[in-house]
């Protein structure tokens, strides 16, 4: 531990929680950023029971990103060790075809606004020359699917926003950097709707142990777990004419 | 066991109340579980609702100063020692294994192998919150009668949503341990009561294979916590059992074999030397899923105590029954309990000795050997642990529990489970 702030964007997801808590054991001072005031705080108290030497609610709806820079700069209130954005929407597929105000909404969420806010985090990250930006991305961002392509594609867009990010800091951010996190199918309350189990799933305490790693390894992009680099390599490199007949 | 439930899985303490009142409203009625270890049916309501209660796992409190935590009652043991154990302290009294949930540990009351010393969990429970199925939210402490019924309530009594408990203080992670041979059960209680005034710990572990001159052959494991300050916490386990292993492979012959491997290799090293807390108090925590060695049917845990003057000549007959059935016991636990009360009115644990076997289901064949041990845990004025049954009448129940009727009194309509249907008064 480097004694910087750690904020977490979209706090209360399932994923992000059970990342804090890790901090938390590694007594870190957390800024927790999220849409709901109360259980925001119900997640600070248990982190400072965990060990935490801070844990700071915010409640911010984050898909407004206008901002970004001050308030972000504002809540790390010195340095930042890391910035993690973990906040996100599924989206619902073929709603988001039939009713495009509703595709806008999503994707404004998972990309615009997340942009925004990656760009942001940068910036910082940049001027005081080390930390890191870790973001959630996903496996759906690696291939167009019928099935969730336009979620996938705020995926895809942000993912290709951070690895530029991290070229970025590599060139002149010191010791800064990006992360671009692509978990699979993990078992939280956002996809408690699907059918679950068998070994694709994985736990969000799993996740987000990787994720702690990969926040201080130089991998820019990291798959969790480690086997959907394969299970993704193999559906990138499916030609189109068998890829087309699996209604995958 | 299994069974089709209607299933709720709140992450936040307000989606608690809600999924309560919609569980209660259901059908088959409501019933609050945990990590689902109770190896009976007193943690399943088959054709009724089940709110999940491990994903409300959060912490409000944590005094480092004098080790009074409150949590959700969805924590686990398992994250209770992570938070506790960095800062000096550790639960006051531990089950056989970590993945059981606060309200779990309180609905069974759970017992340790410092029985003798620190009593059933129940004792160090300070404060607990109860949502019952009418809306009503209560803050227990000892000496309510509602706090009594649902310290080993079996979750009956309303939804246990948080506990407040005191942790007991600890140098380190480590505890000075002496295994011990003992070739027959005269040998076993002397040993036993001569240690309990020296070990914070102690348990005994019973070859149920061998019968003649060796039966009540074991190894007697006692310890107490070391001074050494090492606060190494526990990792993830290290194996997994991926699938229902095939039923055949728990024999009585592979059962004999593991039987006299492990006398020997206990034999072979006994002695004392400093142990982790994790091999210690969780062997079965090692390996993931370790229940699937018993394959697809299944297999029966028993768990009777019996009050000291009936103790010896009680063990010996149980023990002398399951060797004529020949259907050997993988694990038999064997350890003495204390005077100390137990506060719960359905708590298991009283003074004298508890034996815990496990069966491989064999169906009908199994089940008359239980019948015949029922029989024996009756006469000697004992009772069996509803944690671990799924089976027996409610008149037997009823001969063990003397306050069941108290209890019955305190059983929240809105909530059942199917132990409590099968046993009723």
């Amino acid at each position: 531990m480097s004694g910087g702030r750690v904020v977490i964007l979209g706090a209360t997801s399932a994923m992000a929680e059970a990342l804090a808590r890790l901090y938390a054991a590694e007594g870190a001072n957390l800024t927790l950023v999220g849409r709901r005031a109360d259980r925001l705080e119900e997640i600070a108290a248990d982190l400072r029971a965990r060990g935490a030497s801070g844990a700071q609610v915010v409640a911010a709806d984050l898909v407004d990103a206008s901002r970004a820079a001050e308030q972000l700069s504002a809540w790390a209130a010195g340095p930042l060790e890391a910035v993690h954005l973990f906040y996100g929407v599924l989206t619902d597929q073929p709603r988001a075809e039939a009713d495009l105000a509703y595709a806008e909404a999503t994707l404004a969420v998972n990309f615009t606004s997340a942009a925004l806010w990656s760009l942001a985090a940068a910036n910082l990250l940049e001027s005081q020359r080390r930390g890191v930006l870790v973001v959630v991305g996903s496996v759906a961002g690696d291939r167009g699917r019928q099935s969730n392509y336009v979620y996938g594609a705020a995926k895809a867009g942000l993912g290709n926003l951070v690895q530029g990010i991290a070229h970025r800091l590599g060139l002149r951010g010191g010791e800064a950097r990006a992360v671009l996190v692509r978990p699979g199918f993990v078992d939280t309350p956002m996809t408690d709707h699907l059918e679950k189990g068998g070994p694709l799933w994985a736990k969000p305490e799993a996740v987000a142990r990787a994720i702690r790693k990969a926040a201080n390894r130089k991998a820019p992009v990291v798959y969790v777990p480690w086997f959907w680099q394969i299970i993704m390599l193999i559906i990138r490199l499916l030609p189109a004419p068998i890829f087309h007949k699996r209604p995958l | 066991m299994r069974a089709v439930h209607r299933v709720a899985r709140p992450h936040w303490r307000d989606e608690l109340a809600p999924a309560v009142r919609a569980a209660a409203g259901d059908p088959g009625r409501g019933l609050a579980v945990g990590l689902s270890r109770s190896y009976g049916d007193s943690g399943l309501n088959p054709d009724g609702a089940l709110v999940v209660m491990s994903g409300l796992d959060r912490v409000y409190a944590f005094d480092v100063e004098t080790g009074v935590v409150r949590a959700d009652a969805g924590l686990s043991l398992d994250a209770l020692i992570r938070l506790a154990l960095p800062r000096g302290w550790f639960p006051p009294v531990l089950p056989g294994t970590r993945f059981v949930t606060l309200g779990g540990a309180v609905a069974n009351d759970v017992h340790g192998k410092n029985h003798h010393r620190a009593g059933t969990f129940g004792l160090h429970v300070r404060r607990l919150g109860l949502l019952r199925t009418d809306g009503t939210q209560h803050e227990l402490a000892p000496g309510d009668p509602l706090f009594a019924a649902t310290i080993g309530g079996l979750g009956l009594t309303g939804v246990i949503a948080w506990v407040e408990l005191q942790l007991a203080p600890v140098s380190g992670a480590w505890l000075d341990s002496e295994d011990l041979i003992f070739h027959s059960l005269d040998a076993f209680f002397p040993l036993a009561d001569d240690s309990e005034e020296g070990h914070a710990y102690t348990v005994a572990w019973l070859d149920c294979a061998v019968g003649g001159r060796a039966l009540g052959r074991g190894v007697f494991t006692r310890g107490n916590p070391s001074p050494d300050p090492d606060r190494s916490l526990h990792g993830p386990p290290r194996i997994v059992v991926p699938f229902d292993a095939p039923a055949w492979l728990l024999n009585p012959l592979t059962v004999r074999a593991h039987n006299l491997a492990r006398f020997t290799a206990k034999a072979m090293r006994r002695g004392r030397w400093r142990t982790h807390y994790d091999p210690f108090f969780f062997p079965l925590d090692a390996i993931g899923s370790w229940n699937r060695i018993y394959g697809r049917p299944g297999f029966f845990q028993y768990q009777c105590v019996l009050p000291t003057d009936a103790a010896r000549p009680g063990v010996a007959e149980l023990l002398s029954q399951i060797t004529r059935s020949g259907q050997g016991s993988f694990l038999a636990v064997l350890k003495t309990f204390g005077a100390l009360d137990s506060p719960g009115l359905l708590s298991f644990p009283m003074k004298g000795a508890t034996l815990a076997l496990d069966f491989p289901n064999r169906g009908s064949e199994t089940l008359a050997l239980l019948g015949r041990l029922d029989d024996v845990v009756r006469e000697a004025g004992g009772r069996l642990y509803p944690a671990k049954d799924g089976r027996i009448s409610a008149a037997m129940f009823e001969a063990g529990y003397p306050r069941l009727p108290e209890f019955a009194r305190h059983v929240d309509p809105g909530l059942s489970s199917g132990f409590w249907r099968r046993v009723a008064p």
